[in-house]
């Protein structure tokens, strides 16, 4: 299955009609998320009145802060044991959005905090602190791909460096967690998970789902160019030469 | 295989710390030295200072590994030992492995049987505590040494590449940083922590070999 995925012609066919599907139907989405979330639902007075409809993009923020680690990941891994390259391609383009959509989370979670919960940020939170870590996780895996000097450099040392970041993430989920539970402070409200009512949970999914998608067709179209870019710089170099 | 090269890589490890004048002393230096910036800083209430002190020299701990790791295998990827090493057919994670150790031992431990004396300037009691915290200090700094020993593997080739060594090596050390500070408090878990700092160690020294030795055959090509 990944060597059918592998090839790039077969990705640019395939994504040539993916993408703008997706980002069509994340705009739907994401819109119809947007407009149950700040104007349909009720706000929620416990949850910090109307400041919680930040939900509806903190939530697929923070799915997607995950989600796409994991991707970068799995991406790195097919690329180190396969060398299928179009895996490489993949990681390299998850990583500027994964590290954008966990500044995302990062920014709306300090702004829900705020009025909330009276503070920008909570050190003894378990999740703030995760998802810090990973923000650096990711920055380190753009710097380090920028500093090799060939495209296959960058692409060995990143596949090295995610791999062990994803070996590290349990343990660094595990260690905030320890820390948090010591001194965990009363005014911080946990989750809104399993007692979240329908009508919020449905523009919720909704709201994930676009934010996904539109992940998906960013990543997609950041892997095209890449694509591209390697084919003008391999016709330059055969002008070059004059093949 | 044998074992000649991984044995070249440590005794050349332990020679390169004694190299460039002021020899091992100069992670002991610079370790004392970020410790003492801080009461600087924060004021010197003693209470206060007794309450930061061991995290401060966690920090330290952490910031002195990765000042020292910067050209722990830039040199060797430079002058070709490296591909010496990689030529006799010795696995690369041993190598990686070696030189770490010996580079823990010239400029890790030390900074662990000075802890005592700088906590004490910090105002700990004098009691068995400082020598049980030497033992997390030594045994934390191996897991700092390992993992920043994967990120001075990775960026071998890259100029300059101090600041992003830290970068990279920076979440890496997040378990360690926690699981070392809640062993020293009096929190309820501090008892169940010197067990997650040893487990978080181990783990680093049985994954962060290979992680090494996959950068240095990069660093190789």
């Amino acid at each position: 299955m990944f060597s059918w995925f592998a090839n790039p012609h077969r990705f640019l066919m395939l994504s040539s009609w993916l993408a703008p599907l997706f980002y069509a139907a994340a705009a739907l989405l994401i819109a119809w998320g947007l407009w149950q979330g700040l104007w349909m639902v009720p706000k929620d007075d416990y949850q910090g009145g109307d400041i919680m409809r930040v939900m509806f993009i903190h939530v697929p923020a923070a799915w997607l802060a995950m989600a796409s680690y994991l991707g970068m990941a799995v991406m790195s891994f097919v690329w180190f044991i396969w060398r299928h390259e179009v895996a490489d391609i993949a990681a390299k383009a998850i990583a500027p959005l994964g590290a954008t959509w966990t500044a995302l989370c990062l920014a709306t979670g300090a702004i829900w905090g705020k009025p909330t919960w009276g503070t920008w940020w909570q050190w003894d939170d378990a999740r703030m602190m995760s998802v810090l870590f990973m923000f650096f996780l990711f920055l380190g895996y753009i710097a380090l791909r920028a500093a090799m000097d060939t495209r296959q450099k960058a692409a060995r040392a990143g596949a090295i460096l995610a791999m062990v970041g994803a070996l590290n993430v349990p343990l660094i989920k595990f260690s905030v967690d320890l820390f948090t539970s010591l001194h965990q402070d009363a005014s911080v409200i946990t989750t809104e998970g399993p007692k979240m009512a329908a009508v919020y949970l449905w523009p919720l999914l909704i709201s994930s789902v676009g934010h996904s998608l539109l992940f998906a067709a960013l990543v997609m179209t950041l892997m095209r160019a890449e694509i591209w870019t390697r084919r003008a710089a391999q016709s330059r170099a055969r002008l070059m030469t004059g093949d | 295989m044998t074992p000649a090269p991984i044995l070249s890589a440590f005794r050349q490890a332990l020679g390169e710390a004694w190299a460039g004048g002021a020899g091992a002393l100069l992670p002991v230096g610079f370790f004392a030295g970020a410790a003492v910036l801080v009461p600087l800083g924060v004021g010197t209430d003693p209470e206060t200072l007794r309450t930061i002190g061991p995290g401060i020299l966690w920090v330290s701990l952490a910031l002195s590994s990765l000042v020292t790791l910067e050209r722990i295998f830039q040199a060797d990827a430079e002058d070709g030992s490296l591909d010496l090493w990689l030529q006799t057919g010795a696995p690369a994670a041993s190598i990686a492995a070696a030189k770490t150790l010996a580079h823990w031992l010239t400029a890790g431990l030390p900074l662990a049987l000075l802890s005592p004396f700088l906590l004490l300037m910090f105002q700990a009691q004098i009691g068995g505590a400082l020598l049980e915290n030497m033992l997390y200090y030594a045994f934390g700094g191996l897991a700092f040494y390992f993992w920043g020993g994967v990120s001075a593997a990775l960026a071998a080739t890259v100029r300059r590449g101090g600041l992003l060594i830290s970068l990279i090596a920076l979440p890496l050390y997040v378990p360690t940083a926690i699981f070392g500070a809640l062993a020293m408090g009096d929190g309820p878990s501090s008892a169940a922590a010197p067990l997650f700092l040893a487990a978080s160690t181990l783990f680093a020294l049985a994954v962060a070999p290979f992680a090494m030795g996959a950068a240095l055959r990069l660093a190789a090509d």
